[in-house]
Order: C-alpha cells, then sequence, then structure tokens
C-alpha cells in the first residue's frame, strides 16, 4: 500500500464534497429555489434557513448547493472540449514535428492565447448574446490550446523513445502509435492537466456570471450570486462573502488534488519523499 | 540578434493580422448585417440602410476589412454607434484607468512575489516555507473580484481608510488617482502574485541547486552575495516569461474588478457596448486588448534574448 500524501487527501476530499453536493441538490434541497418568497427576504441564518436568505426570499443553502451543479457542468463541458480538440491537434503536432502542420497548430496555439477566455466570451456575447452556453465556449475554447500544447510537448519526447521505433519496425502507422502507444502515456499528465484546468473553468465561469457574460438568471450560480450580493454588501455582506468560500473551498480542494496527482503519479518525485 | 528581432517582428505582424481577422469575422460577418443587428428587429430598412453609410458598413466585406485595418493603422477605430464620437477617443479616455490598473498590478505582483518566493527558497522545508506555500494556494483559488469585495469590506466599510469604489481622476494629482486604483490593484495583484511567488521559489531552488553556485559558495562569498549576484540573476528568466504572460491576465482581471468599484475604465465601455449592441465599440476595444497581449509577449521574447547570450545564437 503507498503512502497517500496529505495534500492528495485534502484536495480529493474537497473535490468530492463538492460534486456529492450538486448530485443531492438534483433530488432533494432544504428549499426550493424556483419559488420567491417576498416576505421571507434578507432572512438571517436561522432555523429553517440555516444560512439565511436573499433578496428574493430564496434559501442561500439551497441556490449554494443548485450553484454547485452550474459550476462543475460548465467547468467540465470546457475541460473536455480542450481534451477532445486539444489532444488530437498536439499528438498530431508532435508526430509531424517540424512540419508545416506542426508550424500551422503551434502558431495558431499562440494566437489563441492571445484571446483569454474573457475576451472569447465578450466578442462571442457580443453577437450571441449572453447564455451559459456561450460562458462554456469561450472556456473550452481557451483550453485547446493548452491540452495542445501540454500534450505536444510530452508526447515529442515519447516518439524519441525506442519502442515507438520497434512499433514503427512493425509496420504501425503514425495514427496507432500516437493512440496504442503515445496517448496512453500521457494519461497521467492529461489527468493532471484536466485538474488545473477544471478548476481554472470553475473561476472563469464565476467570472464571466458575474460581470452578466455567462449564466442568466433565474439559473442560480456563484458568479451571480456574488454580482447580486453586490448592492447589499454593506447591509448583508453574508450574501458575498458565502459564495465566495464557495469557490475558494472547491477550487482549493482541486488545486491541492491537482499538486497532490502531479507529484504522486510522477514516479520519480514518488521516489525521493 | 537584429535577425531574431526581425523575425520576431514578422510574427508579430502575422498573428496581429490573423488576429483582427478573427476579430472581423466574429464581430462583422457572422452577425450577416451588423447595422439591422446594431438596431433592432424593428428598424426600418431605411435606418439600416442610413446607419450601414454613416458607419460604413456597406459594401463588400473585404473592401471593409481593409479599411478597418487601414484606419486603426491610422488612429481611426470607426464612430460608435451609441456614443456618436470617435472610439479612438472613447478608448483613449477609458485607458487612462485600465491601463495604470493593470500595470499598478503588474508592479504590486513583482514587489510581493519577489520578496516571497525568494524567502520561501532559502527557508525551504521549514515551517515558514510550508507557511508560505499554503497562503499561495489559498491566494490562486481566490477569485480576484470576490477578493475585491472582501476589501471593500474590511477597508472601506469597516475601516474606512478607502472609498469603495469611483475614480477621482488623475487632475487631482496622480496620488489621488493612485488612492481610488489601489484596492482594485491588491485584489488583482494577489492571485497572480501567488503563481509568480511559487515559480520564483522552484526557480530560485532549482539554480541553487547548480554547481556554479557550490563553486560560489566554496570560494568564501557570504550567503548573501551568492544569492543575489549568482543565483538570482538566473532564476529571474523563467520569472520574466511569466511575468509577461500575466499581464495580459491582469489586463482581463481590470475589465471585470472595474465593475466592483465602478471605475470608468475599459470593461465598463465594452459591456455597455455589449448591453447596447455597439459593435464598433466591441470590435476596437477587443482588438486593443489583443494587441496589448501580443505586444507585451513580443517585448518578452525580445527583452529574453536581450538577456540571456544563450538564446540569441538559435
Amino acid at each position: 500500500m503507498k503512502h497517500l500524501p496529505i495534500q492528495l487527501l485534502v484536495g480529493a476530499a474537497l473535490s468530492i464534497a463538492f460534486p456529492v453536493a450538486a448530485a443531492i441538490s438534483f433530488l432533494w434541497t432544504p428549499h426550493p429555489v424556483e419559488v420567491l418568497d417576498i416576505s421571507a427576504r434578507l432572512l438571517s441564518p436561522g432555523k429553517s434557513h440555516i444560512l439565511g436568505t436573499d433578496h428574493f426570499g430564496r434559501d442561500l443553502l439551497s441556490m449554494l448547493m443548485v450553484g454547485t451543479q452550474t459550476s462543475i457542468g460548465v467547468a467540465i463541458v470546457a475541460v473536455g472540449i480542450g481534451l477532445l480538440v486539444g489532444t488530437p491537434f498536439g499528438l498530431a503536432a508532435a508526430w509531424g514535428h517540424h512540419s508545416a502542420f506542426d508550424e500551422v497548430i503551434m502558431r495558431g496555439n499562440d494566437l489563441v492565447f492571445a484571446f483569454p477566455s474573457l475576451v472569447i466570451a465578450i466578442l462571442i456575447t457580443a453577437v450571441f448574446g449572453p447564455s451559459a452556453f456561450n460562458a462554456i465556449l469561450a472556456i473550452g475554447i481557451f483550453n485547446i490550446p493548452v491540452f495542445a500544447r501540454v500534450t505536444r510537448g510530452a508526447a515529442l519526447s515519447l516518439w524519441q523513445q525506442d519502442y515507438i521505433l520497434a512499433a514503427r519496425v512493425a509496420g504501425k502507422g503514425p495514427v496507432r502509435i500516437s493512440l496504442e502507444h503515445i496517448l496512453p502515456n500521457l494519461v497521467n499528465l492529461l489527468l493532471v492537466q484536466a485538474t488545473i484546468q477544471f478548476s481554472l473553468g470553475i473561476l472563469a465561469e464565476a467570472g464571466l456570471s458575474y460581470v452578466g457574460l455567462g449564466v442568466q438568471p433565474p439559473t442560480p450560480s456563484w458568479g451571480r450570486m456574488l454580482a447580486d450580493a453586490q448592492t447589499l454588501i454593506y447591509t448583508h455582506p453574508r450574501l458575498a462573502i458565502l459564495p465566495g468560500l464557495a469557490i475558494v473551498t472547491m477550487v482549493l480542494g482541486l488545486n491541492l488534488l491537482g499538486d497532490g496527482l502531479r507529484d504522486f503519479l510522477d514516479p520519480r518525485i514518488r521516489h525521493r519523499r | 540578434m537584429t535577425r531574431l528581432i526581425l523575425t520576431k517582428c514578422l510574427s508579430l505582424i502575422v498573428s496581429l493580422l490573423a488576429a483582427s481577422l478573427i476579430i472581423f469575422f466574429v464581430v462583422e460577418i457572422i452577425p450577416g448585417d451588423p447595422a439591422a443587428f446594431m438596431l433592432g428587429l424593428n428598424a426600418s430598412p431605411e435606418t439600416i440602410t442610413a446607419l450601414q453609410q454613416q458607419l460604413g458598413l456597406n459594401g463588400d466585406p473585404l473592401t471593409r476589412y481593409f479599411e478597418w485595418v487601414l484606419g486603426m493603422l491610422r488612429g481611426d477605430f470607426g464612430t460608435s454607434y451609441t456614443y456618436r464620437v470617435p472610439v479612438a477617443e472613447l478608448v483613449l479616455d477609458r485607458l487612462e484607468v485600465s491601463l495604470p490598473l493593470a500595470l499598478y498590478a503588474l508592479v504590486l505582483t513583482a514587489l510581493i512575489a519577489f520578496p516571497v518566493g525568494m524567502l520561501a527558497a532559502v527557508w525551504r522545508g521549514r515551517v515558514a516555507d510550508y507557511g508560505i506555500m499554503g497562503l499561495t494556494q489559498l491566494g490562486i483559488a481566490v477569485p480576484n473580484f470576490w477578493f475585491a469585495m472582501i476589501l471593500v469590506l474590511i477597508f472601506a466599510v469597516g475601516l474606512g481608510w478607502f472609498s469603495a469604489g469611483g475614480f477621482t481622476g488623475w487632475d487631482q494629482g496622480i496620488l489621488s488617482g493612485l488612492k481610488s486604483l489601489t484596492l482594485p490593484a491588491i485584489a488583482l495583484a494577489v492571485t497572480q502574485a501567488s503563481i509568480l511567488a511559487r515559480i520564483m521559489r522552484s526557480s530560485l531552488i532549482e539554480t541553487l541547486g547548480q554547481d556554479y553556485i557550490r563553486t560560489a559558495r566554496a570560494k568564501g562569498l557570504s550567503e548573501r552575495t551568492t544569492l543575489i549576484r549568482h543565483a538570482l540573476r538566473n532564476a529571474l528568466i523563467p520569472v520574466m516569461t511569466i511575468i509577461g504572460l500575466q499581464f495580459s491576465f491582469l489586463l482581463a482581471g481590470a475589465i471585470i474588478i472595474e465593475n466592483v468599484f465602478f471605475l470608468p475604465g475599459l470593461g465598463r465601455l465594452i459591456f455597455q457596448g455589449i448591453t447596447q449592441r455597439d459593435l464598433i465599440v466591441v470590435e476596437s476595444v477587443v482588438m486593443i486588448l489583443v494587441f496589448a497581449v501580443i505586444l507585451v509577449n513580443f517585448l518578452v521574447d525580445v527583452a529574453y534574448a536581450a538577456i540571456d547570450p544563450r538564446l540569441r545564437t538559435r
């Protein structure tokens, strides 16, 4: 039994807690989030509302739980876009190293890097209007060069290995080699990168929804909750503090998980411990 | 060196052209007729034609693209549909807030990250190192606009040291302008400083393990001289690259943070542009943001080659 580092355990515990809360919220929340109850607006934390209510009388804990769904949903799809599009590009660029194709992919990568996800979101929203879908697309497009670059870098060194030469001698084509020999060796790396991009995705979604370019009301989202809380910050700071704490905790958990995974899956670091 | 700079210049121009093509395509081609898009569903054909003529949106896309690019080279960014003034004027006005904010945050980032990263590297493995690394983990996880709200709660609402928002303008003195940008700059800097401090630490730890550091120590140099004269210089190379990349995040972050503090910067301009469907404003501001990012990375690349002779020969 390997000794698990504490960072990995804490990260995993935090990272699991939020999806669990999100899953529960599909079936049950302390109060429904669609129902506005003005008579119960801005209640302090108490027996029936553990964390109190917002300016529409919605239960804050329920909103936070459903907001977790939004955060995780947006981030997962955005990471999926990056993985599914970026990884094949990276694999192809590594195979055609120094070719015009590689050059085009890498330049294209640099170009997309010049568009932070906020700028992509601004462009898309200006033309199509704000929506959760646009937020996903913006963060997803931003993820593509990240995965392409990581994949290409690692695949390049793998192509120098003897067993790849053996596979080529055996008559395997570049596509088969990439899929059967290169990709499986990249799984750890991509897993770690996916965790990092996932946490960045959560931060990006919150930011986009906060400025109104992401998830639209009435869908609960942590970023929107913060935007709503801004005008009430003097009288009800709780409304601004709690959603932020949720974001920090989840992102912190994911970052610890990513770092822990990287150290744990990297045999060189593991032996040094 | 000259050849390297020339190649970099060429790739700078190609990147800018490609970026402008993408932006033009999204803003002026995808919506079909931009003038109709800006006026909304109920616009009469006459109004649409009038606006097309007024904004130069009639004519084929290729001509429009070249006119747009050539106009920008002359400093003409078109006319805002909602404000009825040249976009260049609007942007220059707003840049007076956003650019100083991003630069202020960049300076703070370096001022925080350098000493913190150095201390963590020197104290590697000790309690202080763990403490610093823990804090930077927290700093990376904090959304900067939320941290900004917390700063407002503590320093504006609680202690009353700063105003909760708004911008006094530069004509009331640089200090008063800087004061209104201080909380936003701190909020922006925290995340980037945390990232940079971690990079500084690992880069310095790696450098401190090199043979020439052992040589420097062996010939009797004090730990301080070894660190500052030999280790730090080499450790700074990767740090500089990251600082260049961080500028783009700070600029994008500034756009969001401006919202928290009600600052009249590019962010306000662009979000108003989106809600009022002022495509000309959105197009130009996005182009300027992307231009800034590409330019800064170009400058970092060149500076990199100037600092490190090994990169020149490649």
